[in-house]
């Protein structure tokens, strides 16, 4: 156990003591214990950047699990601690905000900082492990510990609704990802991630290839909200908004990027992966910037752009792949949209954390987050306002700010697909710039609504359920780090390319670095006149056309009826897949034991005969059978004139007396086949049986006597007439293939020398095979226990005479 | 005479299957007590009819029955016994308890009372 492993454990560690903190130190709030824990691992991380910027690995193994191979093996390099300081920094900034943001008079904050600190501990292990079962015992604790956070406030409806919704759909994608890893495992012989990007060309040609490579990237677009699995996401917007802030913008919802970014590697030589993440990112891109505009729930709003930038990254990485199929230059310029991935979701993290948070800051003081009530705040919340538009502006891709810088490159990326002549790129990828544009157009528009909406135009606090005021000023220190930060890294952004981004990306390729490809990261302001540069004029004279006309078209949002949704789908589809179980299982639990009978005695009979045709048993060939005399035939005929007669009795006592002559004659064929006990013993327990039965038949309540005849029932015979055939054919079977020979001519020869005795079944009885008699006196021991108990004990209260007739009577 | 006697096992099969599916419990335990009876001879059956003497050891004679199927069948028939009167005890109880013995009527699923 390293010092490593200590810190992505640390989280999990501490939560165990927040509940003890919370309970004895009331006076103070919880948070301000637990902000010393990210804090602590931001600058523990912090320090690994020296390492990771010049290529180099940080592993550090535990033995978990050898014999599996599964093994906790933290892993750090350029990827892995990018991920580690998003988590570790926005974690510390967003429990600082949560301290001010919750009251630690009124909520459980107990509850909320177990739930959020084994969230961190859980994407710390996820972006650190090098052994996929390991990492994916990390991602299912991140969507359960989501699913608390979610349903924190569980008294409301729409909590438990948000937080079973993102539970379902993201364990779906996560066990779907579970079968990815084992099928790449079966190809590769091991759950590390470097084995597999080892071992790349030994997947690539796998015949499993599209299955592993579907099933985990099943996991990824759940996890990441792309289409269609993001419906999960604005309903998870019930959690507290600092939950919002950290898993649903910063970082749970970049696992599924971490995950596509660190499988590239072993996928992305495909043109499949290529086109799959990027047609799905893409599309994400504008269906989420597009339904983003009709919100009128900030977080709504920030919901939908969540997804949409989350899409964008997406396509970014998919487009990377291209990368590996272009030897033009030394300059691979179409590196540069992973270049763009990485460094788009370094801004994404920082404004939309603060948009987040300024979201957080109006609705804890004016008591609504709807922008139809809003408005005009920009007096009275001067740096709240500040804060969104620096955020919202980023978010737009307008300059000064760093969004501008991704952007332009996001577009760089998405224009070069015109000069790539692979993968049928220059035919329909013209596509994937055109879509780019309009949802540039869109993000341009809802990101004008966010600030415009809320803090300019007409004053009417009235609406308001609060008096607004600014926020105290622990509350907007958060944001406005993330602010400055989106400033900062507009302004500087190369302060970040050779130590994060450059390392970064070279993880995401690990083949053109070992090829000696240099990976050249330079981000700056000025490109000259590019189409990307036109592109970003024409978003905003078209951006600002369009918000300025906003009512005119804003009524094709009500075209698609409900149902036809993806809301209305997955509603309808919960409904419907428990109806259907309850309807199958109504269908077929009767509650009648015939109906289980049946379905007992027709499987059965049909395996039995299936598998004789199977096996062709049908052609019977007797050997030496024995001789039958004349009288044998009559009894025989007494056994089966007097069963079938047994099934045609009006009354019951005709019935018994026939099942005695049945056994009986029975016992008479014993005598026949040379059986003297069984003879014996069968005249002796019909006798007893047969007097049971009509014992049993005397004491009956008068209410049962009244004979029903049984009536026929073509069914019944049917399955009777089924089962009987199959058990004659059995016996024929077994008579035409008898291959081996007794082994009774053991006892025969034996039976006298061994065991003293004469009587060879007797003495097989007690001797040979003693114990199945020993355990067969404990059936009748028990058997006459259980009688007696029946008889004697009695857990109903008994009834008097009179009511036992009447009772069936008197209880309807 | 094994194939007689498998017919004879067929045909017990089927009025005890009849029965069983009947909706009388006392019917169900007559089929029960049917099926016994073809399961014991079925066993013989299996083994081999009458190829020999019956199996007590006796001075001069060589070819026996199997004695291992009849050892067998005897075990059967004392459980089989066993059962049957732990079968009859409860649905005497049940008579008594339920005042019914339709077995369509004893549905404890919905609401009973």
């Amino acid at each position: 156990m390293s010092v490593l492993h200590l810190a992505i454990l640390l989280p999990l560690l501490a939560a165990p003591f927040i509940p003890f903190l919370f309970r004895a130190l009331k006076r103070i709030h919880t948070g301000w214990f637990v902000l010393v824990v990210p804090t602590l691992l931001f600058v523990y991380f912090f320090r690994f950047i020296s390492v990771t910027s010049d290529g180099g690995v940080v592993t550090e193994t535990v033995r978990w699990m050898p014999s599996l191979g599964i093994n906790f093996t933290a892993y750090v390099d350029g990827l892995g601690l990018l991920f580690a300081l998003l988590i570790t920094g926005i974690g510390a900034l967003v429990v600082l905000y949560s301290i001010y943001y919750l009251n630690k008079d009124k909520e459980s904050l107990g509850h909320f900082y177990v739930y959020l600190l084994l969230f961190m501990g859980a994407m710390l292990g996820v972006v650190l492990s090098d052994n996929m079962v390991v990492m994916y015992m990390f991602w299912e604790l991140t969507s359960i510990s989501s699913f608390l956070l979610i349903g924190y406030w569980y008294e409301k409806e729409r909590s438990r609704y948000g937080a079973r919704k993102s539970m379902l759909i993201t364990v779906f994608g996560g066990l779907s990802m579970l079968g990815g890893i084992v099928v790449l495992e079966s190809i590769v012989g091991s759950f590390s991630i470097r084995d597999m990007v080892a071992n790349q060309a030994l997947i690539a040609e796998s015949p499993f290839f599209i299955a592993a490579m579907i099933l985990i990237l099943l996991g990824a677009f759940t996890k990441s909200a792309q289409f269609p699995f993001h419906i999960w996401l604005p309903d998870a917007m019930e959690a507290p908004t600092p939950v919002s802030a950290y898993l649903h913008s910063a970082t749970m919802v970049k696992a599924g990027l971490y995950l596509v970014a660190r499988m590239s590697p072993v996928f992305q030589e495909s043109p499949i992966w290529l086109w799959t993440i990027a047609a799905v990112g893409t599309f994400t891109l504008f269906w989420g910037s597009f339904n983003a505009v009709k919100q009128t729930d900030l977080k709504g709003i920030l919901a939908f752009s969540t997804i949409s930038q989350l899409g964008l990254i997406m396509s970014l990485l998919g487009l990377g792949a291209a990368a590996l199929h272009y030897d033009g230059m030394d300059d691979n310029i179409y590196m540069v949209a992973t270049i763009a991935a990485i460094f788009h979701l370094i801004n994404h993290a920082t404004f939309k954390g603060s948009l987040f948070m300024m979201v957080g800051i109006v609705d804890h003081e004016t008591g609504t987050r709807d922008i139809r009530k809003l408005g005009g705040l920009m007096t009275v919340m001067p740096i709240t306002f500040t804060i969104a538009v620096i955020g919202s502006l980023s978010m737009a891709g307008l300059p000064p700010f760093n969004g501008f810088l991704s952007k332009e490159m996001f577009l760089k990326a998405t224009t070069k697909v015109f000069s790539m002549d692979f993968f049928a790129l220059d035919t329909i990828g013209i596509l994937i710039p055109v879509v780019a544009f309009i949802a540039s157009v869109f993000t341009f528009i809802y990101s004008l609504i966010i600030f415009t909406r809320t803090f300019m135009g007409k004053a009417q606090f009235d609406k308001l359920p609060k008096q607004p005021h600014e926020a105290p000023i622990g509350m907007l220190i958060p944001p406005a780090i993330l602010a400055i930060l989106v400033v900062v890294l507009g302004f500087v952004p190369n302060v970040l390319s050779n130590s994060l981004i450059k390392p970064a990306v070279e993880s995401i390729y690990p083949t053109l670095v070992a090829s000696g490809q240099d990976v050249k990261v330079d981000i700056y302001f000025w490109h000259g006149l590019t189409p990307e540069l036109y592109m970003t004029i024409g978003v905003i004279l078209l951006g600002t056309l369009m918000f300025f006309t906003i009512n005119k078209w804003m009524g094709i949002y009500n075209r698609i009826p409900h149902r036809m949704t993806l809301n209305g789908m997955y509603d309808g589809s919960l409904v419907w897949s428990n109806n259907a179980a309850y309807r199958f299982k109504d269908n077929y639990m009767t509650g009648f034991i015939r109906s289980y009978l049946i379905y007992i005695f027709v499987f059965m009979s049909g395996m039995l005969l299936f598998s004789m045709w199977w096996y062709d048993l049908f052609n019977f060939s007797f050997g030496e059978l024995a001789e039958i005399a004349p009288y044998e035939y009559v009894l025989g005929a007494v056994i089966v004139l007097s069963a079938l007669a047994i099934l045609f009795m009006r009354s019951r006592l005709p019935a018994i007396i026939l099942l005695g002559v049945v056994g009986y004659s029975v016992a008479l064929f014993f005598v026949f086949f040379e059986a003297p006990d069984l003879a014996l013993t069968q005249l002796v327990i019909e006798t007893v049986s047969v007097a049971l039965f009509l014992l049993v038949f005397y004491h009956m309540p008068d209410i049962s006597k009244k004979e029903a005849r049984m009536r026929f029932k073509v069914g019944n015979a049917i399955v009777s007439v089924l089962v009987g055939v199959t058990v004659m054919m059995l016996s024929f079977m077994t008579l035409s293939n008898r291959s081996l020979s007794s082994i009774s001519e053991y006892y025969k020869e034996n039976v006298y020398d061994l065991a003293a005795g004469k009587n060879m079944v007797n003495v097989v009885l007690v001797d040979f095979r003693g114990f199945d008699t020993l355990f067969e006196i404990i059936v009748l021991a028990i058997a006459g226990l259980g009688i007696y108990t029946m008889i004697k004990f009695r857990t109903t209260v008994q009834r008097t005479k009179g009511d036992d007739a009447n009772g069936h009577e008197a209880k309807k | 005479m094994e194939i007689f006697v498998s017919i004879i096992i067929g045909a017990l099969t089927m009025c005890a299957v009849y029965m069983i599916l009947s909706k009388s419990l006392l019917r169900i335990i007559i089929g029960t007590a049917l099926f016994s009876h073809a399961a014991h001879l079925l066993v013989l059956t299996m083994a081999g009819l009458k190829t020999g003497a019956a199996p007590v050891l006796v001075d001069g004679v060589t070819d026996y029955t199997d004695p291992l199927p009849q050892a067998l069948v005897l075990t059967a028939i004392v459980i089989s016994f066993g059962v049957t009167a732990f079968f009859l005890v409860l649905a005497y109880r049940a008579y008594q308890e339920l005042s019914t013995d339709n077995m369509e009527e004893m549905k404890g699923t919905e609401s009973n009372d």
